[in-house]
């Protein structure tokens, strides 16, 4: 087991550098891809100019020009909350790359609990989002910040029990169990219940990530720019980044426990097949995302608590009488 | 030109007399030919309202229209310069509430009894109405502090 | 937090949410005043005049020829209707001839931007309902692309691409080529494609119809009693058109049918505004097939404007524009200058309806029900 238990402390600090460093710089393309995507979806070009002929050079003029921004904060905005806010929103996401194992007996930290740790951690970010929008002083933010709530807290659990139907199926609750228990067939391939299961963790991270049908919290034409109206400049990057890392450490989650993470043919390392299943992933998220409008707060609700829900608790019953009276599974 | 019924009965009822887009009633009678075209007559679509300044007298203008007979009748009332005030259509058609207001806003109609006696286009503390014919226009910016009232006072923070 | 900023604390129980003049949905410069408990409106209270310019005085100042082109700049998406609903009335009130070809080619112009106007609201309610980092804008790039066909037509006709000064009293001002007339007809024959692919964005969409469906709901007594106009009325359920009612120009020579609605809802105003879009596909066909040749105005360009007088006396005149009912109330004195010129705008009355149904609704029901009222700021206005 090589992860930052069993390191010396430069192991662990070139370890954590290493996976950091590849998860914010594919973070930083996955916004290229999705401006190509979305605009190829609409009939048109996207990032042209910047690193001629297709813009790769997009999101490294982004983050320069949000670099020089003024950094504005309201005179009435609650200081420490509202300086709080971009941190507690971006650290938590960049704490699922932690936990996510790239190669076999290699992750960053690697425990028996990471299943239920990865989704502690990420839940955190919720709690930026809120201070964010409370601490801005501000209408709209605030009105987004009550949905996110309301949101966030609703669509948390289909997440974590559509995430427990893996973690039965392998019998461990630890990412890196999981994958190796995929080395015969991946779990979304498991009939009926991988399926349910994988659509329901899907639609789940669709809400968790506010995207699309599920981007009400941060409904440009109802509250401009919702939770983060009120920052600017490196803030307003922060909450930027935040939101890709968590929508791409979301998607590591679901490559890892659904589709088999490092595992593929052996012509090419593993961690080139997670990051190839991650971005697949999130292209489907894209392509989701740039056709659907918007439901409403009380639509989103009800879907969760009549469909979601019962549906997740139904599939996780099924795969525990499948496992524990047919022996299915390992 | 509206129907011909019509005009004679609301000739037989407040002595309306006809004009080429419909009637000219006294003012005290408004509501009664308003109500009596909505109920009797089913005059129930609200077209819009117009006052015009005659420089004598201000002339209101009310259109309704009858769907069914695919029909519009204006009533005009003439209110005296000096104290133009008439009874507000807003509680017998929604429509006129906004359409009112506009007027009030623009020429200093008096509705009494309308619902939200506000102005509509321009800035609450502005004084003056633009659409009479003594409003200057030919000044660069249509407005001169010293003839028409105050400047625009910057609202207390 | 600074030492000069005093933090008050009070409960109302609501909260008042300022959507201001500058906002991404409203359509313009409309300032909604909402009072919020939670998500539920509790009132909503419009404020207008931020696009007040003073037409009305200003048409007084003018001579009647010099007045049609600043009637396109109230509506200024669908600007042909607007000068239209002018030029008719004073066309009526001076008994001025109008050529049959000036008719048609003016009512070839006004269906084709009455298209133009359909899918701006169809690209706007999109950006409502979906955002502008969802389908919304997938919605909205696709009609704008479909609207850039018929700008350049329209500047193929006219020279310019929207504010074309189209309509002259007595007549049109450009004439129809058979190359144009093709192009025109072409375009009309892929509107329906057109339809298709826009209604599987929108309304084959479960989630548009979730959004649409119940919504913004204007019971029929309302919509009479208010004065609502155009789509509004009929998806209220009452099939009044202008075109049908008080036909001018062309249209009664041509055949069309008046999409009606009974629902009441944002989704019956949706799908009368779609199928208006077809009914001006097929309208289109009919002007381009059945021109009548001839002279497209019955007066010569002239050297002084001024030089039209009208007798003294009202009329009253009204065109359907994309938004609903245009009429012009004009009271004329014998000058060559109006003495008082009243516009009726639809976007007005529609308008009007808001702070009378929005008690109830969720504030995503405001937006979804001012996008499909389909409010111009420039026609509230003026």
């Amino acid at each position: 087991m090589n992860d930052a238990g069993s390191m010396p402390l430069v192991g662990v600090i070139l370890l954590s550098a290493g996976v950091l460093s590849v998860g914010m710089t594919c973070v930083a393309y996955l916004t290229w891809l999705e401006r190509k995507v979305a605009a190829r979806m609409q009939n048109r070009v996207g990032p042209y100019q910047v690193g001629k002929p297709h813009g790769w050079l997009q999101p490294l003029a982004d983050i320069v020009k949000l670099l020089a921004k003024e950094d504005i904060t309201p005179r009435a905005a609650d200081g420490v909350l509202f300086n709080l806010g971009p941190i507690l929103a971006v650290v938590p996401a960049l704490l699922g790359f932690a936990f996510i194992p790239f190669l076999p007996g290699w992750a960053v930290v690697d425990h028996p609990y990471s299943v239920l740790l990865f989704s502690a951690f990420a839940s955190l970010s919720l709690f930026g989002v809120f201070a964010a929008g409370w601490a801005s002083n501000n209408k709209y933010a605030l009105l987004s910040a009550l949905r996110m709530v309301a949101m966030l807290v609703s669509y948390e659990i289909p997440l974590l029990l559509a995430l427990l139907v893996p973690a039965l199926l392998a019998g461990s609750f630890s990412l890196m169990g999981i994958v190796e228990a995929q080395r015969g067939l991946a779990f979304v391939f498991v009939p009926v219940i991988g399926q349910l299961a994988f659509v329901v963790f899907f639609i789940a991270m669709l809400a968790e990530s506010n995207k699309a049908p599920f981007d009400l919290i941060e409904a440009e034409s109802e509250l401009i720019a919702a939770y983060n109206v009120e920052y600017s400049g490196i803030k307003f990057a922060l909450f930027y980044a935040g939101e890709y890392a968590h929508t791409f450490a979301l998607c590591g989650l679901a490559a890892t426990v659904f589709f088999g993470g490092y595992l593929g043919p052996a012509f090419l390392p593993g961690p080139f097949w997670l990051l190839l299943k991650m971005v697949g992933l999130f292209s489907v998220v894209l392509w989701v995302r740039w056709s659907f409008m918007r439901l409403r707060i009380d639509q989103a609700l009800a879907f969760n608590w009549k469909l979601l829900f019962p549906l997740s608790l139904s599939i996780l019953v099924a795969t525990g009488a499948w496992v524990g009276l047919a022996g299915g599974g390992r | 030109m509206p129907a011909a019924e019509v005009v004679a009965a609301l000739a037989a009822r407040v002595g309306a007399v006809p004009f080429t887009l419909g009637v000219d009633v006294s003012a005290p009678d408004l509501l009664v030919t308003l109500r009596a075209l909505r109920d009797v007559h089913g005059y129930r679509y609200y077209v819009c309202a117009s006052a015009t300044d005659r420089s004598a007298e201000f002339e209101l203008l009310h259109g309704v229209r009858n769907l069914d007979t695919n029909d519009d009748i204006w009533v005009r009332v003439h209110l005296p310069r000096d104290a133009p005030e008439v009874d507000s259509a807003a509680h017998t058609y929604a429509g006129a509430e906004w359409q009112e207001r506009e007027i009030f806003d623009l020429f200093g109609l008096i509705f009494r009894a309308h619902p939200d006696p506000r102005r509509l286009m321009l800035p609450d503390q502005y004084v003056g109405h633009p659409l009479r014919k003594d409003f200057p226009i030919d000044t660069p910016w249509g407005y001169r502090p010293a003839t028409v009232g105050a400047p625009v006072a910057e609202p207390e923070a | 937090m600074t030492s000069d900023v005093e933090i008050v604390e009070r409960d109302f129980g609501e909260l008042a949410l300022n959507m201001g003049p500058q906002h991404p949905s409203t359509h313009g410069v409309l300032r909604l005043v909402l009072y919020l408990r939670g998500e539920t409106v509790l009132r909503a209270v419009p404020g207008i005049g931020y696009l007040h310019r003073g037409v009305e005085k200003l048409c007084e100042t003018l001579a009647y020829d010099q007045l049609a082109p600043v009637f396109e700049r109230n509506d200024y998406l669908g600007p042909t209707s607007n000068s239209l609903a002018f030029v008719l009335t004073v066309e009526r009130h001076g008994s001025f001839h109008v050529p049959r070809r000036g008719a048609w080619l003016r009512g070839l112009v006004a269906e084709l931007q009455r298209v133009a106007s359909h899918l701006v609201w169809l690209g706007t309610l999109g950006l409502d309902l979906g955002g502008a980092l969802g389908g919304g804008t997938t919605l909205y790039m696709y009609c704008f692309r479909e609207r850039e066909k018929i700008l350049d037509l329209l500047e193929e006709l006219t020279g310019t691409r929207f504010h074309t000064n189209f309509n002259l009293i007595g007549g049109a001002r450009y004439d129809l080529t058979s190359a144009i007339g093709a192009h025109a007809r072409g375009l009309a024959d892929g509107f329906d494609a057109m339809l298709d692919e826009l209604l599987s964005m929108s309304a084959k969409s479960g989630v548009f119809r979730g959004r649409t469906e119940g919504v913004g709901v204007i019971s029929r007594d309302l919509a009479l009693g208010a004065g609502v106009t155009g789509p509004v009325l009929r998806g209220s359920g009452v099939a009044f058109d202008i075109r049908r009612a008080r036909p001018y120009d062309a249209y009664a020579e041509l055949e069309f049918d008046i999409p009606v609605r009974t629902a009441g809802d944002a989704l019956a105003r949706f799908e009368v505004r779609m199928a208006e879009i077809g009914q001006s596909a097929r309208l289109i066909r009919q002007i381009v097939d059945g021109l009548p040749p001839g002279p497209i105005c019955s007066r010569k360009p002239l050297k002084n404007p001024k030089a039209t007088k009208l007798a003294a006396g009202e009329a009253y005149a009204a065109v359907e524009s994309p938004r609903g009912e245009l009429g012009v109330l004009l009271v004329a004195d014998g000058t060559s200058q109006p003495w008082r010129l009243k516009i009726n705008a639809p976007s007005f009355a529609n308008l009007q309806v808001v702070p009378l149904i929005a008690p109830g609704m969720l504030l995503a029901d405001v937006i979804a029900t001012l996008g499909s009222l389909d409010p111009v700021m420039g026609d509230v206005d003026r």
